[in-house]
């Protein structure tokens, strides 16, 4: 195949997204080979982390608790119309307990931080990168990975399993609620059925989980936005890149996670 | 004789379907301040970047003190750097920090200074480039002068011997444009730092260079000291000093 010949193939569309799939792939290894090569200089920088810690984890708590207070409402209403007649109304707090800290809890939680972080760490990366402030670091002779990925990297990862308790609690909270105040449902039935079933391994699955999570988010706001050109808009494009990628990336390790937990770890 | 402190050999480079730089060279020695003039596109700030290795060149080298530019590593490349200060056009200051963290950030780095010889340093450079009264400014609250010579003495925080310069005057008032090209030969001639200033700003470049040379497309179409640039009878170049839209130069 001549060089020519390879050009119009690359400019097919499908060729083209797969080329740029292929290329966004081993840039973002390279990348994260470049971030577990700097960890320990990175974490040395304490305040960073605990700086983006702050913004990464408290500034993502109203939400995440919103989210899941919703989330385990809606699960609660949605279980006991599905149970009406079947199933006994003491399931209803094992299903939502199982289903909240095994799937809703770090999933959904990690779908929110990913729009909410991952876009933020995107746009001032970007704005950083199409401002030569990035440049400007490097000819410094500071690595921006070890100033700007790698504080990051470590403030989501350690933050989204954090985030992911608070969320577990407060959707089965919610749960709770709903289930006593709305359902005819006692407290009591509704905590025995809680502890009906539990594992503590559920817990742990989804907290593994969540670590993942933390480290796509934050892994793809860092690329997207340090190869941010072109301005505002490029700065636009990157952000979006960011957020889809991430809920992507969440939702495919997510059911990869699962079938190597559930059926291999603790099978 | 000795190596000149910056050799730019046989340097091409292609961004996309444009050749920006075609088989460049350029010598710049030791102490000298050399101006680089152009239009707007032909690739000045892109040849600085291979200077300072964010970017790397197709073909050709680029050599700083000796050292092969191109072929560094990471690692060795951010220890080259720290013997570098580069000016960027929009100043590039750290929107997160204030100006003094700005200028302190490169000696809190690469220095064991502890933080009052760090205020010291950052008072100091400061005052070097005029500044005095804004350390706990932020970067969004100064004009664009301020912020580019605080930049400036962002960019000296280590006594650099190679300064890099890009368009040090573009969007600037004449008189602040005079008080950074004042600047600039000032640290030239008094710390011998050696430089290379790009600019399209013909009064800064008469100001600043010991040398001027025209980058046209994508090669040192001419070089000179201020002077014989001055009296060249090159059609580009008279074109491009005299800033006339009639000649070799076509509207980009």
């Amino acid at each position: 195949m001549n060089e020519t010949e390879a050009e119009r193939l690359a400019d097919r569309a499908p060729f083209r997204f797969l080329l740029n799939g292929l290329r966004d792939t081993g840039e973002v290894l390279i990348l994260l080979g470049d971030v577990v090569r700097e960890l320990p200089q990175g974490i040395a920088k304490l305040p960073l982390v605990v700086q983006q810690m702050v913004a990464i984890g408290l500034g993502s708590m109203p939400l995440t608790v919103i989210v899941a207070l919703f989330t385990g409402a809606v699960a609660a209403v949605q279980a006991s119309y599905q149970f009406r007649d079947y199933v006994p109304m003491i399931y209803l707090g094992t299903v939502i307990g199982k289903s909240v800290v095994i799937e809703l809890g770090p999933v959904l939680t990690a779908l929110v931080v990913g729009g909410r972080v991952g876009a933020s760490i995107a746009a001032e990366l970007g704005t950083m990168r199409v401002t030569e402030q990035v440049d400007a670091m490097e000819t410094m002779g500071i690595s921006p990975t070890r100033y700007l990925v790698v504080p990051r990297v470590v403030a989501a990862t350690l933050m989204l399993p954090v985030l992911t308790i608070f969320a577990d609690v407060v959707a089965i909270f919610g749960g709770y609620l709903v289930a006593v105040l709305t359902l005819d449902v006692s407290g009591h039935t509704f905590t025995s059925g809680l502890r009906l079933y539990f594992h503590l391994r559920d817990v742990f699955s989804g907290l593994i989980k969540s670590v993942f999570f933390g480290g796509i988010i934050s892994m793809m706001g860092c690329y997207y936005g340090l190869r941010s050109e072109g301005g505002a808009e490029g700065v636009g494009v990157a952000t979006t890149h960011a957020v889809v990628a991430s809920c992507l990336l969440i939702l495919i390790v997510d059911y990869l996670l699962a079938s190597f937990l559930f059926r291999v770890l603790f099978a | 004789m000795p190596e000149p402190e910056i050799v730019i050999e046989s340097v091409s480079k292609r961004l996309g379907t444009k050749q920006v730089l075609r088989d460049l060279n350029l010598n710049v020695a030791a102490g000298e301040s050399v101006a680089i003039i152009g239009r707007s596109g032909t690739g000045k700030s892109v040849l600085l970047k291979h200077v300072v290795g964010l970017m790397l060149p197709d073909a050709g080298t680029v050599r700083v003190d000796g050292v092969d530019v191109p072929s560094l590593g990471t690692k060795e490349l951010l220890e080259l750097r720290k013997m570098m200060g580069m000016l960027f056009q929009g100043g590039a200051l750290f929107d997160s920090l204030s100006v003094g963290e700005n200028v302190g950030l490169p000696l809190r780095e690469h220095t064991e200074m502890d933080e009052t010889q760090v205020d010291l340093v950052v008072k100091e450079k400061l005052h070097l480039v005029g500044l005095e009264g804004v350390q706990d400014m932020r970067p969004s609250n100064l004009s664009g002068g301020m912020k580019k010579r605080a930049a400036l003495a962002r960019a000296l925080a280590l006594n650099p011997k190679i300064m890099l310069y890009d368009e040090p005057t573009t969007g600037l008032d004449p008189i602040t444009s005079d008080l950074i090209n004042r600047l600039i030969r000032r640290l030239q001639e008094r710390l011998g730092i050696t430089s290379i200033a790009v600019t399209h700003d013909m009064r800064s470049a008469y100001h600043i260079a010991d040398r001027i040379a025209m980058l046209h497309e994508g090669r040192i179409h001419a070089v000179g000291t201020p002077a014989e640039i001055q009296a060249s009878t090159d059609p580009a170049v008279k074109q491009f000093i005299e800033g006339s839209a009639e000649g070799p130069l076509l509207p980009t």
